[in-house]
């Protein structure tokens, strides 16, 4: 069995994994990139559109380009990136970690690591994790599934498409499905808002004339070999209206129905999950309950934009360097999910630092405060002309909002 | 114009158009109408929104992303078990007018790219004449790496 040892293993190499690694090696560390695929970038790969990189790169890029501005950063330091190279395995030996990992190349490897980056990224729910009722044909495919099919592979899935989820990967395939020349019938959404950003219902809906069915479930599949149509039930107070159910003629059926962070090696190594996120619990410096195993981005939480993503990793790139070189917050605070915010993350503030912060909010509101509170009391409060589920909130919460803070405080984020 | 004055002129004309604003997350719900020589907008919270109407009705543009076919150095197409991406992802270099968009679909669906090819290499100049470029969006080595 090979034997290697880096100050850092990174495991994933799409944006998050490539960001992280960049920032360990701009922090003079050695750093190995573990990627299951035949190339770095990930999901990115696949995402042709645009639309990518203003914060980050302050213009406008599709998935490939973005990808590429890290991976030319990542060649150009020399960091190491094996390739086709799938995580067995995350361990704790004798001190350290070890990371056993499988590639046709090597065979089997153990890798010994200071600190290990998780950076997996997510995975789309499916037809199973919704349950939708009926038959099994051919042409259900996840709405991921269907843009590889397309934009890398070459493939058009199907001709006449109904689209399930009004999440951004649904909407995005809507557009890239018509401009294929497909013709799609209609987009449901079970929630009375849409799940994707207002300029994709825009863009990708309204420009082509695609109905989006808002309280709307599709209640059944229909085919025998291949799908035939769907029903579609409306929903009222709650409650499905059996009687005013109708069918919509299609071939294929295309589901973005959420994204789940993908933490089988995660769970496997005994790494504590939050319910809320489906991520690693991670303390102030984005630490798992596994010491010196970091997570960030989608495999910590499913943020909407990749910008977001590349930040979260610099920041998990720069706490694993502090801790390698032995930095411990010497106390951490907790914070907690107040009124209308489904999860704050990390859970913990180190009073001595600058905090940043990603939340998510329950509610669609326009005119509302986001506000920190120590012990009931606001300390601060930022207005939001509008929020809404599917836009990440991000807050800074410096040594100050925490001055009057002490060990059993209780420390909350809110929106008013 | 008072707000009600341009209200009431929406409401009189048969040309008013309804809109959302994409220009930041509030999506403000934008009436335009357009007469000869006056443009009016309501519903917008602020000028970007006005800006916003005004270019989405007398001009509408979006970037384009299609993709092309990948073909090998020795004029193969790469098969589905070469394990190598089989189209190459394009985007016109500013975004383009919404109403030629099909036409320019049409034109990228024919084409085909050989490799190796790098990110911002050029596909189409001067598309249908507009001015704008197609530029490719990912690098590609010739074995299609």
């Amino acid at each position: 069995m090979r034997q290697a040892r880096y100050d850092a293993v990174v495991i994933g190499g799409g944006a998050a994994g490539m960001a992280a690694a960049i920032e360990l090696n701009r922090r003079g560390h050695s750093v190995a990139i573990l990627e299951r695929e035949e190339t770095l970038g990930g999901i990115l790969m696949q995402c042709i559109h645009n639309g990518f990189g203003l914060i980050e790169f302050n213009e406008e890029l599709s998935g490939p380009e973005f990808a590429q501005r890290l991976e030319t950063q990542v060649r150009s330091r020399g960091i190491s990136a094996f390739l086709c190279t799938t995580v067995l395995d995350i361990r704790e030996e004798g001190g350290t970690r070890a990371v056993y990992c499988v590639s046709p190349a090597e065979g089997v490897s153990r890798i010994e690591a200071g600190a290990v980056l998780l950076a997996m990224g997510c995975r789309e729910r499916n037809r199973g994790n919704i349950r939708i009722p009926g038959t099994r044909p051919a042409g259900v495919y996840t709405a991921g599934l269907a843009q590889r099919l397309v934009n890398i592979e070459g493939y058009i899935p199907g001709k006449d498409v109904v689209i399930v989820g009004s999440g951004d990967i649904g909407l995005i395939m809507a557009r890239r499905m018509t401009w294929a020349g497909c013709k799609v019938h209609a987009v449901i959404e079970i929630l009375p808002y849409p799940s994707g950003l207002t300029r994709n219902i825009v863009q990708c809906l309204e420009d082509f004339g695609i109905p989006l069915y808002l309280s709307h479930l599709v209640t059944d599949i229909v085919g025998e070999d291949r799908v035939e149509g769907v029903e579609v039930t409306p929903i009222e107070q709650g409650a499905l209206m059996h009687d005013k159910a109708f069918r919509i003629l299609c071939d294929t059926v295309l589901l973005s129905v959420g994204l789940v962070p993908e933490n089988e090696l995660s769970r496997a190594a005994g790494i504590d999950i939050n319910p809320a996120t489906n991520g690693p619990v991670v303390d102030s410096m984005l630490m798992t309950s596994m010491p010196g195993v970091f997570a960030c981005g989608n495999v910590l939480h499913v943020h909407d934009l990749v910008d977001y993503v590349v930040e979260e990793a610099r920041r998990a790139g720069a706490a694993a360097s502090e801790w390698l070189a032995g930095y411990r917050p010497e106390a951490e605070i907790r914070v907690k999910a107040g009124a209308n915010i489904r999860y704050v993350l990390p859970g913990r503030l180190n009073p001595a630092r600058e905090n940043r912060l990603y939340m998510r909010p329950l509610i669609v509101r326009n005119d509302c405060r986001l506000e920190l509170k120590v012990d009931g009391k606001v300390v601060r409060s930022i207005r939001k002309a509008h929020v809404q589920p599917s836009e990440m909130l991000s807050m800074v919460v410096t040594q100050a909002d925490l001055a009057q803070a002490g060990r059993d405080s209780v420390v909350e984020i809110a929106l008013a | 114009m008072s707000e009600r004055g341009v209200a009431d002129e929406l409401k009189s004309s048969p040309d008013v158009r309804r809109m959302i604003c994409i220009t930041c997350p509030l999506g403000c719900h934008l009436e335009v109408s357009v007469h000869d020589d006056t443009f009016l907008v309501s519903g917008n919270r602020c000028q970007r929104g006005e800006a916003y109407a005004r270019e989405e009705v007398l001009n509408p543009r979006r970037t384009v992303t299609a993709t092309c076919a990948a073909v090998l150095p020795d004029g193969r197409h790469p098969g589905p078990s070469d394990g190598i991406p089989r189209r190459v992802p394009v985007r016109t270099s500013q975004p383009f007018p919404r109403e030629r968009i099909q036409e320019l679909l049409d034109l990228l669906h024919t084409m085909e790219i050989q490799l190796p090819v790098k990110s911002g290499d050029m596909v189409v100049e001067n598309a249908l004449g507009t001015g704008i470029d197609v530029i490719c969006t990912r690098s590609l080595d010739a074995s299609g790496r």
